[in-house]
Protein backbone atom coordinates (compact mmCIF):
# COMPACT_ATOMS: atom_id res chain seq x y z
CA UNK A 1 0.00 0.00 0.00
CA UNK A 2 1.12 3.74 -1.15
CA UNK A 3 4.04 2.59 -2.73
CA UNK A 4 4.89 4.90 -5.50
CA UNK A 5 4.22 3.48 -9.08
CA UNK A 6 6.76 3.81 -11.86
CA UNK A 7 5.39 4.72 -15.36
CA UNK A 8 5.17 1.24 -17.21
CA UNK A 9 5.26 3.18 -20.36
CA UNK A 10 8.25 4.90 -21.91
CA UNK A 11 8.22 8.37 -22.62
CA UNK A 12 6.88 9.24 -26.13
CA UNK A 13 6.14 12.32 -27.75
CA UNK A 14 3.28 12.99 -30.41
CA UNK A 15 5.01 13.10 -33.88
CA UNK A 16 1.56 13.59 -35.85
CA UNK A 17 2.26 17.47 -36.25
CA UNK A 18 5.76 16.29 -37.60
CA UNK A 19 4.01 13.81 -39.69
CA UNK A 20 1.68 16.31 -41.04
CA UNK A 21 4.31 18.77 -42.31
CA UNK A 22 6.35 16.63 -43.54
CA UNK A 23 3.60 15.28 -45.55
CA UNK A 24 2.49 18.95 -46.82
CA UNK A 25 6.03 19.33 -47.51
CA UNK A 26 6.45 16.33 -49.86
CA UNK A 27 3.19 16.76 -51.47
CA UNK A 28 4.51 20.36 -52.08
CA UNK A 29 7.65 19.62 -53.37
CA UNK A 30 5.86 16.37 -55.63
CA UNK A 31 3.58 19.22 -57.45
CA UNK A 32 5.72 21.86 -57.86
CA UNK A 33 8.78 19.55 -59.01
CA UNK A 34 10.10 20.31 -62.55
CA UNK A 35 12.30 17.73 -63.43
CA UNK A 36 15.92 18.48 -64.52
CA UNK A 37 16.18 16.07 -67.62
CA UNK A 38 19.44 14.42 -68.40
CA UNK A 39 21.53 16.63 -70.73
CA UNK A 40 24.00 15.39 -73.53
CA UNK A 41 26.32 17.74 -72.23
CA UNK A 42 27.00 20.18 -69.66
CA UNK A 43 27.82 23.69 -70.52
CA UNK A 44 28.81 26.42 -68.27
CA UNK A 45 26.71 29.88 -69.82
CA UNK A 46 28.48 32.71 -68.92
CA UNK A 47 27.29 35.19 -66.33
CA UNK A 48 25.13 38.48 -67.15
CA UNK A 49 23.20 40.85 -65.11
CA UNK A 50 20.30 40.32 -67.38
CA UNK A 51 17.65 38.31 -65.28
CA UNK A 52 14.86 37.84 -67.59
CA UNK A 53 13.86 34.34 -67.13
CA UNK A 54 13.58 31.97 -70.20
CA UNK A 55 9.93 31.58 -71.94
CA UNK A 56 8.94 27.91 -71.90
CA UNK A 57 7.93 27.41 -74.95
CA UNK A 58 10.93 27.68 -76.84
CA UNK A 59 13.40 25.78 -79.94
CA UNK A 60 16.80 25.12 -77.29
CA UNK A 61 20.34 24.89 -79.19
CA UNK A 62 22.94 24.21 -77.25
CA UNK A 63 26.48 24.44 -78.28
CA UNK A 64 29.42 22.93 -75.73
CA UNK A 65 32.81 24.10 -75.60
CA UNK A 66 34.08 22.13 -78.59
CA UNK A 67 31.46 24.31 -80.67
CA UNK A 68 29.30 21.43 -81.29
CA UNK A 69 25.62 21.94 -81.47
CA UNK A 70 22.57 20.31 -79.93
CA UNK A 71 19.21 20.94 -80.26
CA UNK A 72 15.64 20.15 -78.46
CA UNK A 73 12.18 21.72 -77.66
CA UNK A 74 10.38 22.45 -74.59
CA UNK A 75 7.43 20.72 -75.20
CA UNK A 76 7.03 16.66 -75.51
CA UNK A 77 4.00 17.31 -78.36
CA UNK A 78 6.17 19.08 -80.44
CA UNK A 79 9.15 16.87 -80.03
CA UNK A 80 6.89 13.69 -81.52
CA UNK A 81 5.43 15.47 -84.11
CA UNK A 82 8.84 16.84 -85.45
CA UNK A 83 10.11 13.26 -85.53
CA UNK A 84 7.65 12.31 -87.26
CA UNK A 85 7.87 15.38 -90.13
CA UNK A 86 11.96 15.23 -90.27
CA UNK A 87 11.94 11.04 -90.30
CA UNK A 88 9.78 11.85 -93.46
CA UNK A 89 11.85 14.19 -94.92
CA UNK A 90 15.21 12.36 -94.06
CA UNK A 91 13.51 8.95 -94.81
CA UNK A 92 14.58 7.63 -92.01
CA UNK A 93 12.29 5.12 -90.08
CA UNK A 94 11.33 4.84 -85.97
CA UNK A 95 9.95 2.50 -84.42
CA UNK A 96 6.91 2.98 -82.06
CA UNK A 97 9.47 2.93 -78.71
CA UNK A 98 11.93 5.25 -80.45
CA UNK A 99 9.00 7.68 -80.76
CA UNK A 100 8.53 7.35 -77.25
CA UNK A 101 11.56 8.08 -76.26
CA UNK A 102 12.39 10.96 -78.02
CA UNK A 103 9.26 12.62 -76.45
CA UNK A 104 11.58 12.25 -73.32
CA UNK A 105 14.76 13.57 -74.98
CA UNK A 106 15.33 17.02 -74.23
CA UNK A 107 18.39 17.98 -76.42
CA UNK A 108 20.53 15.68 -78.26
CA UNK A 109 23.78 16.28 -81.00
CA UNK A 110 23.93 13.37 -83.70
CA UNK A 111 22.58 13.30 -87.11
CA UNK A 112 19.38 12.04 -88.13
CA UNK A 113 20.57 8.34 -89.45
CA UNK A 114 22.56 7.95 -85.87
CA UNK A 115 19.51 9.03 -84.14
CA UNK A 116 17.39 5.52 -83.79
CA UNK A 117 20.87 3.86 -82.82
CA UNK A 118 21.18 6.97 -80.41
CA UNK A 119 17.70 6.43 -79.17
CA UNK A 120 17.95 2.27 -78.47
CA UNK A 121 20.60 3.50 -76.37
CA UNK A 122 20.61 3.57 -72.49
CA UNK A 123 20.78 6.77 -70.66
CA UNK A 124 24.62 6.19 -69.89
CA UNK A 125 25.28 4.77 -72.97
CA UNK A 126 24.48 7.74 -74.45
CA UNK A 127 27.11 10.07 -73.22
CA UNK A 128 29.68 7.80 -74.70
CA UNK A 129 27.51 7.38 -78.49
CA UNK A 130 29.69 7.78 -81.48
CA UNK A 131 29.65 9.63 -83.62
CA UNK A 132 28.38 12.58 -81.57
CA UNK A 133 29.47 15.69 -83.42
CA UNK A 134 26.67 17.63 -82.57
CA UNK A 135 23.45 18.19 -84.97
CA UNK A 136 24.90 19.00 -88.61
CA UNK A 137 24.63 22.71 -89.54
CA UNK A 138 27.23 23.41 -92.23
CA UNK A 139 25.66 24.77 -95.64
CA UNK A 140 25.72 21.65 -97.37
CA UNK A 141 23.76 20.04 -95.06
CA UNK A 142 21.73 22.12 -92.67
CA UNK A 143 19.81 19.27 -90.49
CA UNK A 144 19.90 22.09 -87.82
CA UNK A 145 17.87 24.11 -90.28
CA UNK A 146 15.25 21.81 -90.72
CA UNK A 147 14.47 21.16 -87.08
CA UNK A 148 14.51 24.15 -85.90
CA UNK A 149 11.97 24.78 -88.80
CA UNK A 150 9.61 22.29 -88.08
CA UNK A 151 9.45 22.42 -84.89
CA UNK A 152 8.86 26.17 -84.69
CA UNK A 153 5.98 24.99 -86.66
CA UNK A 154 4.70 22.71 -84.31
CA UNK A 155 5.38 24.96 -81.35
CA UNK A 156 3.26 27.43 -83.30
CA UNK A 157 0.78 24.66 -83.68
CA UNK A 158 0.24 24.06 -79.89
CA UNK A 159 0.46 27.59 -78.95
CA UNK A 160 -2.58 28.16 -81.37
CA UNK A 161 -4.56 25.45 -80.10
CA UNK A 162 -3.88 26.48 -76.57
CA UNK A 163 -4.97 30.16 -77.76
CA UNK A 164 -8.30 28.69 -79.43
CA UNK A 165 -9.15 26.51 -76.52
CA UNK A 166 -8.96 29.24 -73.79
CA UNK A 167 -10.85 31.61 -76.13
CA UNK A 168 -13.55 29.35 -76.65
CA UNK A 169 -13.42 28.51 -72.90
CA UNK A 170 -13.94 32.29 -72.65
CA UNK A 171 -10.34 32.34 -70.68
CA UNK A 172 -7.74 34.76 -70.66
CA UNK A 173 -4.58 33.42 -72.81
CA UNK A 174 -1.19 33.42 -70.33
CA UNK A 175 0.61 31.17 -72.88
CA UNK A 176 3.61 33.15 -74.54
CA UNK A 177 4.75 32.52 -78.48
CA UNK A 178 7.42 29.60 -79.42
CA UNK A 179 10.81 31.34 -79.20
CA UNK A 180 14.18 30.41 -79.80
CA UNK A 181 16.78 30.12 -77.36
CA UNK A 182 20.87 29.70 -77.36
CA UNK A 183 22.56 27.89 -74.94
CA UNK A 184 26.58 28.48 -74.98
CA UNK A 185 29.54 27.43 -73.24
CA UNK A 186 31.33 30.41 -72.01
CA UNK A 187 34.28 29.03 -73.33
CA UNK A 188 33.36 28.16 -76.62
CA UNK A 189 34.47 30.12 -79.86
CA UNK A 190 32.32 32.70 -80.76
CA UNK A 191 32.55 31.84 -84.07
CA UNK A 192 31.06 28.45 -83.41
CA UNK A 193 28.11 30.37 -81.83
CA UNK A 194 28.05 32.62 -84.68
CA UNK A 195 27.08 29.54 -87.03
CA UNK A 196 24.22 29.15 -85.30
CA UNK A 197 23.36 32.09 -85.48
CA UNK A 198 23.50 32.13 -89.06
CA UNK A 199 21.45 29.06 -89.40
CA UNK A 200 18.78 31.48 -87.84
CA UNK A 201 19.30 34.49 -89.50
CA UNK A 202 19.50 32.06 -92.63
CA UNK A 203 15.90 31.63 -91.93
CA UNK A 204 15.37 35.47 -90.87
CA UNK A 205 14.97 34.91 -87.48
CA UNK A 206 16.66 37.55 -85.90
CA UNK A 207 15.99 38.01 -82.21
CA UNK A 208 16.62 34.93 -79.73
CA UNK A 209 17.12 34.58 -75.77
CA UNK A 210 20.86 34.07 -75.08
CA UNK A 211 20.84 32.00 -71.56
CA UNK A 212 23.06 33.24 -69.20
CA UNK A 213 23.54 32.42 -65.36
CA UNK A 214 22.48 35.14 -63.43
CA UNK A 215 25.64 37.43 -61.93
CA UNK A 216 25.31 38.08 -58.29
CA UNK A 217 24.64 41.79 -57.20
CA UNK A 218 22.23 44.10 -58.45
CA UNK A 219 22.38 45.73 -61.97
CA UNK A 220 23.26 49.21 -61.14
CA UNK A 221 26.18 50.63 -62.36
CA UNK A 222 28.09 51.06 -59.38
CA UNK A 223 27.05 47.19 -58.63
CA UNK A 224 29.21 46.05 -61.51
CA UNK A 225 31.46 42.92 -59.97
CA UNK A 226 32.60 41.87 -63.59
CA UNK A 227 36.66 40.76 -63.71
CA UNK B 1 4.36 6.65 -33.08
CA UNK B 2 7.84 6.51 -32.13
CA UNK B 3 6.85 4.43 -28.46
CA UNK B 4 7.09 0.85 -27.33
CA UNK B 5 3.74 -0.46 -26.44
CA UNK B 6 3.98 -2.16 -23.18
CA UNK B 7 3.13 -5.08 -22.81
CA UNK B 8 -0.65 -4.53 -20.84
CA UNK B 9 -2.70 -6.69 -18.68
CA UNK B 10 -2.54 -7.92 -15.04
CA UNK B 11 -0.18 -8.76 -12.97
CA UNK B 12 -0.90 -12.87 -12.24
CA UNK B 13 -1.40 -12.11 -8.65
CA UNK B 14 -5.37 -12.34 -8.30
CA UNK B 15 -5.18 -14.78 -10.83
CA UNK B 16 -8.15 -13.17 -12.56
CA UNK B 17 -8.44 -12.66 -16.29
CA UNK B 18 -8.64 -9.91 -18.04
CA UNK B 19 -8.94 -9.05 -21.28
CA UNK B 20 -5.67 -7.42 -22.93
CA UNK B 21 -5.88 -4.00 -23.38
CA UNK B 22 -4.39 -3.37 -26.13
CA UNK B 23 -2.62 -0.34 -27.83
CA UNK B 24 -4.67 1.30 -30.95
CA UNK B 25 -1.73 3.30 -31.54
CA UNK B 26 -0.12 1.97 -34.90
CA UNK B 27 3.78 2.71 -35.20
CA UNK B 28 4.36 5.40 -37.52
CA UNK B 29 8.11 5.27 -38.01
CA UNK B 30 8.82 3.52 -41.01
CA UNK B 31 5.82 5.90 -42.61
CA UNK B 32 7.98 8.98 -41.31
CA UNK B 33 10.84 7.66 -42.36
CA UNK B 34 9.52 7.48 -46.15
CA UNK B 35 7.61 10.65 -45.75
CA UNK B 36 11.23 11.90 -45.24
CA UNK B 37 12.93 10.09 -47.39
CA UNK B 38 10.43 11.36 -50.22
CA UNK B 39 10.52 14.80 -49.13
CA UNK B 40 14.45 15.02 -49.29
CA UNK B 41 14.15 13.11 -52.86
CA UNK B 42 12.02 16.01 -54.18
CA UNK B 43 14.15 18.97 -52.58
CA UNK B 44 17.13 17.91 -54.13
CA UNK B 45 15.72 17.20 -57.58
CA UNK B 46 13.27 20.16 -58.48
CA UNK B 47 14.83 22.73 -60.35
CA UNK B 48 13.98 26.12 -58.56
CA UNK B 49 15.83 28.69 -60.47
CA UNK B 50 14.86 28.86 -64.14
CA UNK B 51 17.42 29.92 -66.41
CA UNK B 52 17.53 33.66 -67.12
CA UNK B 53 17.95 35.11 -70.18
CA UNK B 54 19.55 37.76 -72.10
CA UNK B 55 17.66 38.75 -75.52
CA UNK B 56 19.83 39.56 -78.45
CA UNK B 57 18.29 41.00 -82.07
CA UNK B 58 20.48 40.49 -84.94
CA UNK B 59 20.76 42.99 -87.55
CA UNK B 60 18.64 41.56 -90.71
CA UNK B 61 21.34 41.85 -93.78
CA UNK B 62 20.62 45.00 -96.09
CA UNK B 63 19.04 44.50 -99.42
CA UNK B 64 20.34 46.07 -102.68
CA UNK B 65 17.99 49.02 -102.31
CA UNK B 66 19.16 50.44 -98.84
CA UNK B 67 21.77 52.31 -97.83
CA UNK B 68 23.64 51.38 -94.45
CA UNK B 69 22.90 54.12 -92.02
CA UNK B 70 25.39 56.61 -90.87
CA UNK B 71 26.58 56.12 -87.31
CA UNK B 72 27.07 59.02 -85.27
CA UNK B 73 29.51 58.80 -82.55
CA UNK B 74 30.24 54.51 -83.16
CA UNK B 75 32.42 53.43 -80.98
CA UNK B 76 33.90 49.66 -82.78
CA UNK B 77 35.29 46.95 -80.60
CA UNK B 78 37.60 44.40 -82.05
CA UNK B 79 37.40 41.28 -79.79
CA UNK B 80 40.41 38.79 -79.27
CA UNK B 81 41.81 36.26 -78.08
CA UNK B 82 43.08 36.21 -74.27
CA UNK B 83 40.15 38.59 -73.39
CA UNK B 84 41.86 41.71 -75.24
CA UNK B 85 39.57 43.97 -76.73
CA UNK B 86 40.94 46.20 -79.07
CA UNK B 87 38.80 49.63 -80.36
CA UNK B 88 38.84 52.98 -82.08
CA UNK B 89 35.96 55.15 -82.18
CA UNK B 90 34.89 56.77 -85.28
CA UNK B 91 34.94 55.78 -89.02
CA UNK B 92 38.03 53.63 -90.09
CA UNK B 93 40.83 55.31 -92.17
CA UNK B 94 43.53 52.69 -93.28
CA UNK B 95 46.59 53.70 -94.05
CA UNK B 96 46.74 55.96 -97.42
CA UNK B 97 42.98 56.16 -97.69
CA UNK B 98 41.69 58.61 -100.35
CA UNK B 99 40.10 61.12 -97.96
CA UNK B 100 43.98 62.03 -96.38
CA UNK B 101 42.71 61.02 -93.03
CA UNK B 102 45.41 59.87 -90.52
CA UNK B 103 44.85 56.01 -90.33
CA UNK B 104 43.11 54.53 -87.48
CA UNK B 105 44.85 53.66 -84.58
CA UNK B 106 43.38 50.44 -82.66
CA UNK B 107 43.47 51.43 -78.67
CA UNK B 108 43.72 48.49 -76.24
CA UNK B 109 41.70 47.43 -73.22
CA UNK B 110 40.41 45.05 -70.65
CA UNK B 111 37.70 43.49 -69.19
CA UNK B 112 38.38 44.92 -66.04
CA UNK B 113 36.63 47.84 -63.96
CA UNK B 114 39.11 50.14 -65.02
CA UNK B 115 39.20 48.72 -68.78
CA UNK B 116 36.52 48.47 -71.14
CA UNK B 117 33.94 50.05 -67.55
CA UNK B 118 35.68 53.17 -67.49
CA UNK B 119 36.04 53.75 -70.73
CA UNK B 120 32.32 53.56 -71.65
CA UNK B 121 31.66 55.50 -68.84
CA UNK B 122 33.82 58.10 -70.72
CA UNK B 123 32.64 57.83 -74.05
CA UNK B 124 28.94 57.63 -73.54
CA UNK B 125 29.00 60.39 -71.17
CA UNK B 126 26.41 62.22 -72.32
CA UNK B 127 23.70 59.68 -71.94
CA UNK B 128 24.92 58.67 -68.73
CA UNK B 129 24.29 62.23 -67.49
CA UNK B 130 20.65 62.39 -68.88
CA UNK B 131 19.84 59.16 -67.39
CA UNK B 132 20.86 60.17 -64.17
CA UNK B 133 19.44 63.47 -63.49
CA UNK B 134 16.46 61.23 -64.99
CA UNK B 135 17.19 59.00 -62.43
CA UNK B 136 17.61 61.44 -59.37
CA UNK B 137 13.81 62.91 -60.74
CA UNK B 138 12.19 59.29 -60.74
CA UNK B 139 13.92 59.25 -56.90
CA UNK B 140 12.19 62.20 -55.65
CA UNK B 141 8.90 60.80 -57.37
CA UNK B 142 8.98 63.64 -59.46
CA UNK B 143 9.09 60.97 -62.41
CA UNK B 144 6.87 57.76 -62.93
CA UNK B 145 8.68 54.60 -63.53
CA UNK B 146 7.15 54.48 -66.86
CA UNK B 147 7.74 57.32 -67.75
CA UNK B 148 11.12 57.08 -66.76
CA UNK B 149 11.97 53.75 -68.68
CA UNK B 150 10.56 55.20 -71.66
CA UNK B 151 12.96 58.51 -71.62
CA UNK B 152 15.71 56.54 -70.46
CA UNK B 153 15.48 54.85 -73.70
CA UNK B 154 14.95 57.81 -75.51
CA UNK B 155 17.93 59.01 -74.31
CA UNK B 156 19.83 55.83 -75.19
CA UNK B 157 18.61 56.31 -79.20
CA UNK B 158 19.46 59.89 -78.97
CA UNK B 159 22.31 60.64 -82.00
CA UNK B 160 24.47 62.23 -78.61
CA UNK B 161 24.66 58.47 -77.11
CA UNK B 162 27.30 56.90 -78.20
CA UNK B 163 26.32 53.08 -80.94
CA UNK B 164 28.56 50.15 -80.16
CA UNK B 165 29.67 48.04 -83.15
CA UNK B 166 30.98 44.65 -81.48
CA UNK B 167 33.39 42.56 -84.45
CA UNK B 168 34.87 39.32 -83.20
CA UNK B 169 37.54 37.81 -85.02
CA UNK B 170 37.91 33.47 -85.02
CA UNK B 171 39.96 33.43 -81.77
CA UNK B 172 37.54 35.50 -79.47
CA UNK B 173 34.88 33.21 -76.96
CA UNK B 174 31.44 33.33 -76.61
CA UNK B 175 31.91 34.94 -72.91
CA UNK B 176 33.91 37.50 -74.31
CA UNK B 177 30.87 38.78 -77.09
CA UNK B 178 28.33 38.01 -73.72
CA UNK B 179 30.43 40.38 -71.36
CA UNK B 180 30.97 43.27 -73.93
CA UNK B 181 27.57 43.01 -74.40
CA UNK B 182 26.41 43.10 -70.64
CA UNK B 183 28.94 45.96 -70.13
CA UNK B 184 27.17 47.96 -72.81
CA UNK B 185 24.18 47.59 -70.94
CA UNK B 186 25.58 48.67 -67.49
CA UNK B 187 26.85 51.76 -68.92
CA UNK B 188 23.53 52.73 -71.09
CA UNK B 189 24.55 52.07 -74.87
CA UNK B 190 21.19 51.48 -76.18
CA UNK B 191 22.45 50.79 -79.77
CA UNK B 192 24.98 47.72 -79.73
CA UNK B 193 25.31 45.96 -82.48
CA UNK B 194 26.63 42.17 -82.64
CA UNK B 195 27.59 40.21 -85.52
CA UNK B 196 29.13 42.90 -87.38
CA UNK B 197 31.89 41.16 -90.33
CA UNK B 198 35.53 42.50 -89.81
CA UNK B 199 36.62 44.32 -92.32
CA UNK B 200 39.85 42.78 -93.91
CA UNK B 201 41.55 46.12 -93.43
CA UNK B 202 40.66 46.04 -89.66
CA UNK B 203 41.51 42.66 -89.39
CA UNK B 204 45.01 42.89 -91.06
CA UNK B 205 45.34 45.83 -88.08
CA UNK B 206 44.30 43.65 -85.58
CA UNK B 207 46.38 40.82 -86.52
CA UNK B 208 49.36 43.35 -86.41
CA UNK B 209 48.85 44.19 -83.18
CA UNK B 210 48.34 40.83 -81.19
CA UNK B 211 51.42 39.35 -83.05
Amino acid sequence: MGKIKVAAHAPSIDMTPMVDLAFLLVTFFMLTASFRMAEPVIVDPPSSVSDKTLPENTVLITVDNIGRAFFGVGNGEARTNTLAKMSEKYGVKFNADQIKKFGGLSSFGVEIKDLPRYLDASEAERLRFQPQKGVPLDSVNNQLRDWINISATELNVIYMRNKDKAAELGQEFKGEKPRYAIKADGKAKYIYVKDVFKTFTDMKIYTFNLITSLEGGSSAPAAETKH
Amino acid sequence: MAEIAESGGGHGKGGKKRAKKQSTRVDMTPMVDLAFLLLTFFVLTSTFSKPKSMELSLPAPLDENTKPSDIKNGVTFLLTKDDKIFYYAGEFYPVGNEKGKPATVLQETNFSPEGLHKLLMEQNQWANTEIDKLRAQNKAKTLADTTFNRMAVDVTANTLAITALIKTDDQATYRNAIDMLDELKICNVGKRVLGVEMMASEYALLQEKIK
